[in-house]
């Protein structure tokens, strides 16, 4: 057996490989529902898709998720694309978050309702900015390694978070923050079209459009590429890359940090600990599935929070922990990346594979 | 054993890389007692062939016999289990263990590891062939013709009597390459069958009996040395008649345009890269850079260019009307500033020069993205560019919008120097600027620089072969270790004296 490098392939085939992969991972994952439940696994699979598109409200909250999601991985992407490792989206939103909800509880109705809101948003991107620029300096300057300074950032941000809720907690004892100006909604997303939600879900719209435009076409964007496929090439043409580095930095972490305030004044109204709930590290996975697209990533989203909303309703529905409908994401995102190595290789057994090949090999020729 | 068997002999051998065919239908026959000498430009499959022979690669068709036996070979070791060993072109060596250390790593004899022993035996082999090994000396303390050396006596411990030598000579000083032959024929006396890949024709005919020669992949067939000649080898080699002259004319009106005065580079980790380096470059010249790799050649140009921190010392540009400019300090963009026409083909083409994931426009937008005042890239006048690139220099691409890692080494190095000429330099500076390039593109690279010297350039011109240093260059800078060994005329220069230039300081004995 030995395994070689394909050549070049068609869409066609290369889209059966990956559906083929999704089946057979929804076969295993039935035979798993079964050995270990004993459920129906068609019954289970429809309760997955009954708990992301059952009723309007859940096309909505699905759109909401895909929405968010969306926004953090097009906040990772040009770091990525740098082949800067930014593991700091989890932090970068909650500090986003933490802003926003400051400004809320201290500055909310005093300020009149659109100086608050900009206040708020230029809070969030700001902090969510600093936070990524820290370590994207340390980088520039003595080449320290970002994986863990952003991964440690993280942490900070999250202690931060957790001393904060102590100190707004309302009733005093209870550890939650509650819905923050209950009553006066001030600070609050204003809601359009009697549709709670439509608003998040238009700006992913103009950042996804604006994202793709800018890692296209502009200047920043094609330096961005240079410097990530070779810092020499880029100091060969006179790319400034520190400048390169904090400049894309200050803009991932504030794409991350808007995603914050998405959060607290968009969706949620509170601030908790948990309220990233690991969107900053699920981001950079939308981000690789859609090989750093930011038009495919909207699918790469979709896959994703679809996946989130029908492992939660399982759990719900059949009253199961909630880590069995992990189980099923996992495995089933585990085929979906190992299908890109068989759409790149191919695997031959024994000898008359190479035969066969060979046939093959000489009608290309 | 049989003399008459040969000891190694592929029939009809096959290997695929997708859709990249890289041998096919090849033949070889390798008799003990005999040099075979394996001729193909790059990318013609030589180092595959080989591969498929010690173990590396699995052929896709084929037969290999050893002594008549059909053989299976998966895997290096078994490669050496059949007596065959093969010098790659890149040691693989541990720079902190001595050679004795290196030469028994991996090998899992019986007992406890003697290096006395192993001291002994080495000594032995040494003794029998001619080499000059000291089985305790770092490898990180010697040269790269004695690193090579560990790696053939590695080879030799482990019993092999059938050796492969990937370009061996390409790192060597000519006296090294005489030292190397030496042994070669000495192994050659004791029965061994040795293969050596190369292209370089004389030393073909200094040392091989038989000759087999690859293009494209394809087995064009076996001669013997001594009935064969130059021409003849290359025309198979090609695939039709090719000049082998390089044009040199005189220069015209050459004043000083880069003059460098006492230069000092230090590496980031504080070795002493350049020592006082002085010498000037005329307009309308070519200044060849000969030494032995990694001597402050890379060095030398990036200083040049900006990309390089320097010590002390000053580099001056001067302009037509005798007005100086002082580049150190400068970065690339900082020295386009002061309206110094700049240009430089680095040695790492697709690492430095080059994004090989782009495809040619957006590679020709490198020296050209910034103009402008939109925030937005314009790609017309890079994709005019690439066309015209393209059909000037006769780059074979599938389109611009091919990624250019997905062109050979020749149509690569074409687009960059084809974008550095775009901008009508003053000063040229290139690297190695037909490494790994196959005849054809090699003559096209020699026509372009000739060129930019016609049109007044002033180019530096940094290279490994010295018989095309000989033939293309007006005057020769020999660096020995960060310092100037001597400059020399290129038309009365002679290689043995470049040659003992490069490993000694001014060339005396």
């Amino acid at each position: 057996m030995h395994i070689s490098k394909r050549g070049d392939i068609s869409r066609k085939q290369a889209w059966a490989i990956r559906i083929g992969a999704i089946l057979i991972a929804l076969i295993i994952c039935g035979i798993v529902t079964t050995l270990t439940t004993g459920l129906d696994p068609l019954g289970v699979y429809g309760t997955m898709f009954n708990g992301a598109f059952g009723s309007e409200r859940k096309i909505w909250v699905l759109f909401k998720e895909l929405s968010l999601l969306l926004v953090v991985s097009l906040g990772l992407t040009p770091a990525f694309k740098m082949k800067f490792w930014n593991l700091g989206g989890e932090g970068q939103i909650m500090i986003g978050a933490l802003t926003t909800a400051a400004i809320m509880i201290y500055l909310g109705n005093t300020l009149p309702g659109p100086i608050l809101m900009l206040l708020m948003l230029i809070g969030a991107v700001g902090a969510g900015a600093i936070w990524a620029m820290i370590p994207a300096f340390f980088k520039a300057r003595w080449n320290t390694n970002e994986t863990l300074f952003t991964l440690m950032m993280n942490y900070v941000a999250i202690q931060l978070t957790a001393y904060f809720i102590i100190i707004w907690e309302v009733p005093k004892g209870s550890g939650k923050v509650g819905i923050i100006n209950q009553s006066s909604m001030s600070g609050w997303l204003p809601v359009i079209a009697h549709k709670q939600y439509l608003l998040v879900i238009v700006m992913a719209v103009i950042v996804t459009a604006a994202m793709h435009v800018y890692l296209k076409y502009s200047k920043h964007g094609y330096e961005i590429s240079v410097v990530g496929e070779s810092q020499n090439t880029a100091r060969y043409v006179g790319i400034k890359v520190d400048k390169v580095i904090i400049r894309t930095l200050i803009l991932s972490g504030g794409i991350c940090g808007l995603v914050g305030w998405m959060m607290v004044s968009g969706t949620d109204h509170t601030i908790t600990t948990t309220l990233s709930g690991g969107m900053g590290f699920l981001g950079v996975m939308v981000a690789w599935l859609a090989q750093f697209n930011p038009v495919a990533m909207v699918l790469s989203s979709l896959l994703l929070a679809f996946l989130s909303r029908g492992a939660s309703e399982i759990s719900a529905i059949y009253q199961l922990n909630h880590s069995f409908g992990d189980i099923i994401t996992g495995i089933i995102i585990f085929f979906i990346i190992g299908s890109e190595f068989f759409i790149n290789y191919k695997i031959n057994i024994g000898k008359k594979d190479a035969e066969e090949d060979r046939k093959e090999g000489s009608d290309n020729v | 054993m049989n003399k008459d068997i040969p000891a190694v002999q592929m029939r009809d051998i096959r290997k695929v890389f997708g859709k990249v065919v890289a041998n096919d239908g090849v033949n070889l026959d390798i008799y003990r007692g005999e040099i075979l000498s394996l001729l193909g430009e790059n990318g013609s499959g030589k180092t595959t062939l080989m591969n498929m022979l010690s173990g590396i690669y699995y052929p896709d068709g084929g037969q290999i016999y050893i002594d008549g036996e059909p053989v299976l070979i998966k895997s290096p070791k078994e490669a050496f289990d059949h007596g065959i060993g093969m010098i790659h072109q890149h040691f693989k060596l541990v720079d902190v263990f001595t050679a004795a250390e290196n030469i028994v790593l991996g090998l899992k004899e019986e007992g406890k590891l003697d290096l006395k022993k192993a001291a002994a035996k080495i000594n032995q082999i040494c003794s029998t062939y001619g080499f000059d090994v000291d089985p305790n000396q770092k490898v990180y303390n010697m040269s790269v013709s004695q690193k090579q050396t560990v790696e053939i006596v590695k080879v030799l411990y482990r019993g092999a009597d059938i050796l492969i030598l990937d370009e061996p000579t390409a790192v060597l000083t000519p006296q090294e390459t005489e030292k190397l032959f030496k042994v070669m024929r000495n192994m050659k006396y004791d029965g061994k069958a040795i293969v050596i890949i190369t292209h370089k024709l004389h030393e073909v005919e200094e040392i091989s009996d038989k000759v087999a020669i690859l293009r494209k992949g394809q087995f064009i067939g076996q001669l013997i040395t001594k009935e064969t000649n130059a021409q003849e080898m290359t025309n198979m080699m090609v695939g039709h008649e090719v000049a082998l002259n390089i044009e040199r004319p005189e220069p015209v009106d050459p004043r000083p345009r880069v003059r460098i005065e006492g230069l000092t580079v230090r590496s980031s980790d504080g070795v002493l890269k350049l020592d006082d380096v002085s010498f000037y470059v005329c307009q309308g010249e070519i200044l060849g850079i000969a030494g032995i790799s990694g001597c402050g050649q890379k060095e030398l140009l990036e200083a040049i260019a900006g990309l390089q921190p320097i010590e002390s010392g000053t580099i001056e540009y001067i302009e037509d009307d005798g007005s100086k400019e002082n580049l150190v300090g400068k970065d690339p963009l900082e020295i386009a500033a002061k309206g110094v026409s700049l240009s430089f083909v680095p040695e790492d083409r697709l690492g430095m020069g080059l994004v090989g994931s782009m495809d040619l426009t957006d590679n020709m937008m490198l020296r050209s993205f910034r103009k402008g005042r939109s925030v937005f890239t314009d790609r017309k006048t890079p994709r005019k560019l690439a066309e015209k690139v393209v059909e000037e220099l006769e780059v074979s691409t599938a389109g611009i919008n091919t990624p250019v890692s997905k062109l050979s080494g020749g149509n690569v190095q074409k687009v960059l120097v084809g974008r550095e000429i775009a901008s009508s330099p003053t000063v040229l500076l290139s690297a190695y600027a037909v490494r790994g390039l196959d005849i054809n593109s090699s003559y096209t690279i020699y026509d372009l620089i000739n060129k930019q010297k016609e049109n007044g350039v002033a180019v530096v011109y940094v290279g490994e072969d010295l018989d095309v240093l000989l033939e293309l260059c007006d005057r020769i800078l020999v660096l020995c270790d960060g310092q100037v060994s001597g400059i020399v005329d290129g038309r009365e220069a002679d290689k043995n004296s470049i040659g003992m230039m490069m490993t000694r300081l001014g060339g005396d004995a």
